[in-house]
């Protein structure tokens, strides 16, 4: 048939046709370098949780030596040292041994065993406090009366117990889902469900207006107003505290929370709400009944994220919370977050030293935690949107 | 009796009268109270964002002049009559710069791999839409860890080990606006993507099938059709990752921000006075808050216009853009 | 290369003898599928479709909405592969060439094959532009030569005189008529043996329909055309071939006389008599 048929054509109309893609080498090369830099994006996850988790790895696992305690060396020993070591004793930078001669450091060394033998000894001394047990457990440190959680890394001993730390973002955390959670589900169901239409198309830029305001300012708002403002109004005790932090945070979080459910319940089909109302149902009734529970998983996917953001939030805490680190579920006594405590404390640690590897390690946690809080919001909003659109 | 359910239709707003009589006479009062409740927790939260608004504003423009925005604080930075936040402004300026120099390249990239080639149904585009996602919820205190980790002691201190370092004393491994951009960079990433994004979606597929009908390679629609479409989404994503950048203190605290610096950054090397850190300098480190308040508040109001201002342009571009598609389809 | 002996047909033939239909007059093929099969996912939107093209006429395709006959349009220069989940057994040649074949270049093969879609979609550039964007692609930088062959083919569809005081202005200030002829300038500028057509006066008025229906009596003279309608009498106005499609199957394939005064199947009959569909 192919014989009786011929193929026809303009004789140069189907020459070229059969050289394959390797008869575009830049298009090729092109191809590849965007999928190359779009994986950058998984790239940068990857590096942030690596290099965070690096710099505390020897906390993570135990090698970290915080014990302030050392055997005095002689100098006879002092030959036979590591030069590591012996930097560490010397509280010495590798750097800094370098640039020392001989003599030097012979000198250091009679002032470093002068010195062991004039302090008194602290049992407390030998202590590695940035192990497991001391970093969670309470105990009992000289000068207490009985065992406690203790963040404290500059002084004599070097306290590292991350329960005040926790619990005080934990408050603030709660303080803020407390207060945002209500109000901007509230203005979510108002504004996707009950506003008229153009009230609508003003009110969603205006509410999401506020995540527009740098958490720095909000932080100095409730430093220099919101403070004074409820201490005069409830006349409590110490002017910053988890309260005042916590409702800061709160309006941080409000746009996150309210344009991903205001989302969630858009989404819901309208003829849900028709079908409702065609039977009878008024308009709440439809809103509360009918769409809110359709959309409850996206409506829990936008607490998560709030709860995300708002234990990852830095400077309207380290602004607004007092920064004690006290082991208290009062929500007005100061406290002293996580985020806080990194952003206070690294500029005076030394790069390498514990309280500089505990610094990150609080920083690994933090990531964890809001990574855990992103993938599950990530995958329940996943499901709701599969479920909605009859996928699943 | 009207036998068509008007509710059917009912859209908020366009009440038809017979339906406002027949509900005079039933009141629903839950549904009042349902109502009530919901539209005054939506107005409390645009109170309370008045309140602060009004308030910074009110008490900022006191303190605000000429003369403090285009002066250095040569002498003291606490001081109200000679404190100036010229260096601030240059400072937050020129991080931002840089760091778009950085991320809309490649978010705008990893956006058209995105809409353009990935298979929405694939592992890896799934993957790299949740390493998207979840950038965008790191807290920005890791994001400056990460900076100090990766880019100042890693990178820096790589460099400075090879032969652009040089001399004794760390000139890469330091905290730098170099460092600080990068940091930003990557933090606002997510940003730029998303933005990008939605712009190169809303291009009619009829252009694209066009242009590629005609024998044009899926790189020339890309470049020559797609990307001039999406331009405006582009400058979108840049300016809203601007006006993220320039509010954001924390990813910057330890990568670049300077306390105090006597000239301008000239080098990339060099660190920088900022905005954000200077509130939070002058809140919280000022020997005499009471005293220091018009400049701290007027400083507040600088950087307030500074993002409101971008993230205005930025919504106009948006509303723009929004009309010439609908014109297009 | 030169070869115009299809390397991948012999077997292909030798399996599927009878693909056409016996008693039209023969002409020079163009294009033909074989037991081509598409699949959505797991929806099968093609079922062993045979059907061969003839160069210079016009054929039109012909059938209810969702009968397959613009997916089998779009396979003949595999505009297909834009979506993801589509699936394709058998083989569609063009030039003798499996088009489907792991060396094909698809870019020379839509340079040779051009199509027109049902919603006009000029580029947002100049009239001018939205040719000369064309052209480029084909390697032409001279300016003198872009703006000739602009010319021509704006002459050619039947655009010149409307829009020669105002080349250099958006293409999207024309009307619908003219942007989709605009269309047809530029798949025709630069020179395809085939033009296939999904169609491409469905969103028109009927003077923009007509103008465009002459417009293509016209361009038969030098391409290949293949068209897609819902609009029978279009298809008998101006096609030379009809094949009518049903359910992702091809029915009947003849002469466009013979299939809307003669149909040999009682469902083609149905359809163009206008009792269903």
């Amino acid at each position: 048939m192919a014989e009786s048929r011929q193929t026809s054509g303009r004789s140069h109309g189907w020459m070229g046709l059969r050289r394959g893609h390797q008869a575009r080498p830049l298009e090729w090369l092109g191809e590849k370098a965007i999928l190359g830099v779009s994986l950058s994006a998984i790239l940068m996850v990857f590096l942030i949780f690596l290099f965070v988790a690096r710099e505390s790895l020897p906390v993570l696992l135990g090698l970290a030596d915080s014990g302030v305690y050392h055997e005095p060396v002689s100098l006879e020993e002092m030959a036979r040292m590591p030069r590591g070591e012996l930097a560490d004793y010397l509280d010495l930078s590798a750097a800094e041994m370098e640039r020392m001669d001989e003599a030097t450091l012979k000198l250091l060394m009679e002032v470093k065993a002068e010195e062991i033998a004039a302090a008194p000894e602290d049992k407390d001394a030998r202590i590695n406090t940035v192990s497991w047990p001391y970093l969670l457990l309470p105990h009992q440190w000289t000068g207490y009366d009985k065992p406690e959680f203790i963040w404290q890394p500059v002084s004599a001993i070097h306290k590292y117990n991350v329960v005040p730390l926790f619990i005080g973002s934990l408050k603030a955390t709660l303080v803020a889902l407390l207060f945002a959670v209500p109000l901007s589900l509230a203005a979510a169901i108002y504004v996707s469900q009950l506003a008229a239409p153009r009230t609508r198309e003003l009110l969603k830029p205006a509410i999401e207006m506020l995540a527009g305001i740098p958490s720095v300012v909000l932080g100095f708002f409730a430093l220099i107003v919101l403070a004074t403002v409820l201490q005069n109004t409830f006349g409590y005790q110490s002017r910053l505290n988890a309260l005042v932090a916590g409702i800061a945070l709160g309006f941080a979080i409000i746009p996150v929370v309210f344009s991903i459910a205001e989302d969630a319940l858009t989404s819901v089909p309208r003829s849900y709400t028709q079908a409702a109302l065609a039977l009878g149902a008024s308009k709440w009734q439809a809103a509360w009944k009918v769409v809110l529970p359709a959309a409850i998983p996206g409506v829990f996917a936008a607490v998560v994220l709030g709860f995300g953001r708002a234990i990852g939030e830095t400077m309207i805490v380290l602004m607004a919370s007092g920064n004690a680190s006290i082991v208290s579920w009062n929500i007005l006594d100061s406290t002293r977050t996580i985020t806080a405590t990194i952003a206070a404390e690294l500029a005076e640690t030394v790069v390498g030293g514990h309280h500089y590897r505990m610094l990150f390690l609080l920083g690994t946690l933090l990531f964890a935690v809001t990574f855990a809080s992103n993938l599950v919001a990530d995958l329940i909003i996943h499901r709701l949107k599969a479920r909605l659109e009859g996928k699943a | 009796m009207d036998v068509q359910t008007p509710q059917l239709h009912f859209e908020p707003g366009e009440r038809e009268p017979e339906l406002i009589h027949f509900r005079a006479k039933s009141r629903d009062w839950a549904s009042c109270l349902f109502t009530g409740l919901t539209g005054l927790a939506t107005w409390l939260i645009l109170g309370m964002l008045g309140v602060i608004l009004v308030n910074i504003l009110v008490n900022g423009w006191t303190g605000l002049s000429w003369r403090f925005i285009i002066s250095n604080s040569d002498q003291d930075m606490f001081d109200v009559n000679k404190a100036g936040v010229l260096p601030m402004i240059v400072g937050t300026a020129a991080r931002v710069i840089l760091m778009t120099l950085f991320v809309i390249p490649v978010g705008v990239t990893t956006a058209i791999y995105l809409t353009e080639y990935a298979r929405t149904t694939s592992l890896l585009t799934r993957i790299i839409r949740g390493a998207v996602n979840n950038l965008a919820g790191v807290p920005s205190i890791v994001f400056g860890l990460f900076g100090l980790g990766f880019f100042i002691l890693f990178v820096g201190g790589l460099m400075d080990r090879s032969v652009l370092g040089g001399g004794p004393e760390p000139r890469w491994g330091k905290p730098a606006i170099l460092w600080a951009s990068l940091t930003l960079a990557v933090m606002t990433l997510p940003v730029v993507i998303v933005a990008t994004e939605e712009s190169l979606k809303a291009i009619p597929q009829g252009l694209r099938e066009a242009s590629l009908a005609l024998g044009a390679t899926k790189l020339q629609t890309i470049l020559q059709i797609v990307l001039p479409q999406a331009m405006p989404g582009i400058m979108t994503g840049g300016i809203l990752s601007v006006s993220r950048a320039a509010g954001e203190v924390a990813p910057i605290l330890f990568t670049g921000a300077a306390y105090y610096m006597a000239s301008y950054p000239k080098a990339l090397t060099d660190q920088f006075m900022d905005l954000g850190y200077h509130v939070f300098i002058l809140s919280t480190q000022s020997p005499n808050i009471e005293q220091t308040r018009p400049i701290l508040y007027a400083t507040v109001v600088v950087l307030l216009l500074l993002t409101f201002a971008l993230n205005f342009v930025a919504i106009l571009i948006r509303t723009r853009m929004r009309k010439q598609m609908r014109a297009l389809h | 290369m030169n070869s115009l002996m299809p390397p991948l047909a012999q077997g292909a033939a030798a399996a599927k003898p009878g693909g056409s239909p016996p008693q039209m007059p023969s002409r020079p093929m163009v294009m033909e599928t074989r037991g081509l099969s598409l699949y959505y996912g797991r929806t099968q939107a093609l079922k062993e479709i045979s059907i061969e093209i003839e160069e210079k006429i016009v054929t039109a395709f012909i059938g209810p909405s969702g009968c397959g006959k613009s997916t089998l349009l779009r396979c003949f220069n595999r505009m297909n592969d834009l979506i993801d989940s589509v699936r394709i057994d058998g083989q569609v040649l063009v030039g003798g060439y499996d088009i489907n074949g792991p060396d094909m270049d698809v870019i020379e093969l839509r340079k040779r094959v051009g199509m027109v879609f049902q919603r006009s979609n000029p580029f947002p550039k100049s009239i001018h532009e939205n040719i000369a964007f064309a052209l480029r692609l084909q390697g032409l930088r001279d300016r003198s030569t872009i703006d000739g062959i602009v010319e021509q083919s704006l002459r050619g569809a039947a655009l010149w005189d409307e829009v020669k005081d105002r080349l250099h202005t958006s293409a999207l200030g024309l009307s619908g008529g003219q942007q989709q002829r605009l269309c047809i300038a530029r798949a025709i500028a630069i020179k395809p043996t085939v033009i296939l057509m999904d169609e491409p006066a469905s969103a028109l008025d009927p003077i923009a329909t007509a103008r465009v229906e002459e417009l293509i009596l016209e361009l038969k003279k030098d391409f290949t055309i293949v068209i897609v309608t819902h609009n029978m009498q279009q298809a008998a106005r101006i096609s030379d071939r009809t094949a009518f499609f049903y359910l992702g199957a091809l029915v009947e394939y003849d002469t466009t006389q013979t299939i809307f005064t003669a149909p040999s199947k009682k469902q083609t009959e149905d359809y163009v008599t206008g009792r269903f569909g």
